[in-house]
């Protein structure tokens, strides 16, 4: 749980978000509030919509409907004159996702660049960063996730516990406002999930604004102030993950948390 | 923050035996008699080898024998000045047309893979015009690139447009258009996820195809431009038909001289088949170091 009081500000807000993908609709009609400083963990099944949503947030995939801003701005679309949605072009607004911190499921750390590489390239041609600035910042974060010392290794010679951690320090050299982290433990081996979970706490407790798309419904418990279920493309539940663990009111949510045993 | 330690390597067979050497009786397998396998070979493949060795030992004493094969005149034209020159010539026009080759199929790639449905039209029709027509038919064009265009600006053209210039078009407009197929599908190669981390780090496509996304195309690429560079090697023999003085070219205006038909083309042959096995060695480095995906 965050020790950090939440302010009342929102951070991101969705209101009525739609999205199909052909004749699919994979978001119906979402609608949630993420304020400054929480850790939100958003679980449900495959196909659900989960992972789509959290893309939807820093515009790696676009809205059909619906509105999502990000401390009350717009990313990647500006309103028309009916008050409509209009797309900008991908290069006018790619660098405020800098903004927004993205850690991946499969780490997608740079394979032909060293950790520390990796780690301060973004800061130094996307904020335009002078290199021996970036430098430190690229070794505090990596300090920060317990992978100062590894700096000349390339991402293949790490376990992935130490390349997810990687990743999460790539993202926090750009100084995010807003963490997103996209089912980050799930291509790791069981006894590496603890590392990088220790570390999503750490910044949780810091005050860092995280929305996370998980299974690890013990992280979802003991760290997160809210809890998010989806099914459908919809949200059926949502509430502290004390209400929606141990007495969900929606019967799929039952089903769901069931099978995960 | 205790995680179990990375182990740095996997005990070797020898130093697990070598700790364990005395403790133990020796297994069964160690305490039996070696046990070596008699190669057999089927009918099919006997015949095989029969037919080759006679062929070989056939084609052997011919070029013992048959004295139409001048090793004499061999020997005295392999290390001869022009046949040198033009092996040099050979080889700087190989590094040339490649290098011109590999610029332009990149940049061709590129536009294939852009939003601009006109960039794109463009590079695949490049891409059809010059490997629709053969290479020589290209070679002889630019020739006579004079005859279309007496002049380029202020200049005449045959001053520009000078036979070795004309060759350096014709292969590497050529095989550029192989080149960006080449560079094309290393770019493909290349993981999707690289991308999405590109974007979420803010970067532009230029930025991300420049720092990223070229440099780990360019690793899966290496060994089949290494054997592009190989092809084009012995491409450049159709050169010697518009009069540059590479290796081809020498040794027919030797021939054509002293009418030593065959010497002459051993020469070249023999040159030839000498300095592509030595790319061929550089190659299989490529292969092995650079071959399928990362380190």
């Amino acid at each position: 749980m965050s020790s950090v009081p939440m302010s009342s500000k929102m951070m991101v807000e969705m209101r009525h978000v739609s999205k199909r993908f052909g004749s699919v609709t994979v978001l119906n009609d979402i609608s949630l509030s993420f304020p400054e400083g929480s850790t939100t963990a958003i679980i449900g099944p495959s196909g659900s919509g989960k992972t789509t949503v959290i893309r939807c947030i820093n515009h790696l995939l676009p809205i059909d409907s619906g509105t999502i801003t990000i401390s009350g701005e717009l990313l990647g679309y500006r309103r028309g004159k009916e008050g409509e949605l209009i797309e900008l072009p991908e290069r006018q607004f790619c660098r405020q996702r800098a903004d927004i911190g993205m850690v991946f499921q499969h780490f997608n750390l740079f394979h032909n660049m060293t950790v520390l590489a990796n780690v301060m390239e973004a800061p130094m041609i996307v904020q335009r960063v002078p290199r021996k600035e970036a430098r430190e910042r690229a070794l505090a974060a990596l300090k920060r996730v317990g992978m100062d010392g590894r700096d000349e290794s390339y991402p293949s010679q790490l376990s992935g516990g130490q390349q997810q951690r990687v990743a999460i320090a790539r993202a926090l050299a750009m100084k995010p406002k807003l963490m997103l982290f996209d089912e980050p433990t799930s291509m790791l081996d069981p006894e590496l999930v603890g590392e990088v979970l220790r570390v999503m706490r750490d910044l949780a407790e810091s005050g860092m604004t995280i929305i996370v798309v998980t299974h690890e419904l013990g992280f979802a418990r003991e760290a997160c102030d809210h809890l998010v279920f989806m099914d459908g493309g919809r949200v059926l539940e949502k509430g502290t993950p004390h209400e929606v663990l141990k007495s969900p009111k929606n019967e799929r949510t039952k089903e769901f948390l069931k099978r995960l045993g | 923050m205790q995680t179990a330690p990375f182990p740095e390597r996997v005990a070797t067979a020898a130093e697990r035996s070598a700790r364990t050497e005395g403790a133990e009786p020796k297994s069964p397998m160690e305490q039996a008699p070696s046990v070596r396998l008699a190669k057999t070979y089927g009918f099919g493949s006997t015949a095989g080898a029969v037919i080759v060795v006679a062929l070989m030992g056939a084609l052997l004493a011919s070029t013992l024998i048959n004295p139409a094969f001048g090793w004499p005149v061999f020997a005295e034209y392999f290390f001869s000045e022009p046949i040198l020159w033009g092996v040099l010539m050979t080889l700087v026009l190989t590094a040339i047309s490649m290098f011109v080759a590999v610029a332009l199929g990149t940049l061709l790639a590129i536009m294939r893979m852009s939003s601009n449905p006109i960039l794109q039209a463009g590079s695949a029709l490049f891409s059809w015009f010059f490997r629709g027509i053969p290479v020589l038919v290209q070679l002889i064009f630019w020739y006579n690139f004079a005859l279309l265009f007496p002049n380029i600006g202020p200049f005449p053209t045959n001053t520009v447009v000078t036979p070795l210039i004309a060759a350096i078009l014709g292969l590497g407009l050529s095989m550029a258009a192989y080149m960006a197929e080449v560079v094309r599908g290393g770019i493909l190669s290349v993981g999707a996820g690289q991308i999405e981390a590109i974007r979420s780090l803010g970067m532009t496509r230029a930025q991300g195809l420049r720092r990223v996304i070229l440099p780990q195309a360019m690793r899966v690429v290496l060994p089949p431009m290494g054997n592009e560079l190989i092809a084009l090697l012995k491409w450049t023999s159709l050169a010697s038909v518009i009069a540059v003085s590479e290796l081809m070219h020498a040794s027919s205006l030797i021939y054509s001289r002293n009418f030593q038909v065959i010497p002459l083309l051993l020469v070249a042959a023999a040159w030839y088949l000498v300095v592509t096995t030595v790319f061929s060695f550089g190659q299989r480095y490529l292969e092995q170091h650079f071959g399928k995906g990362a380190h």
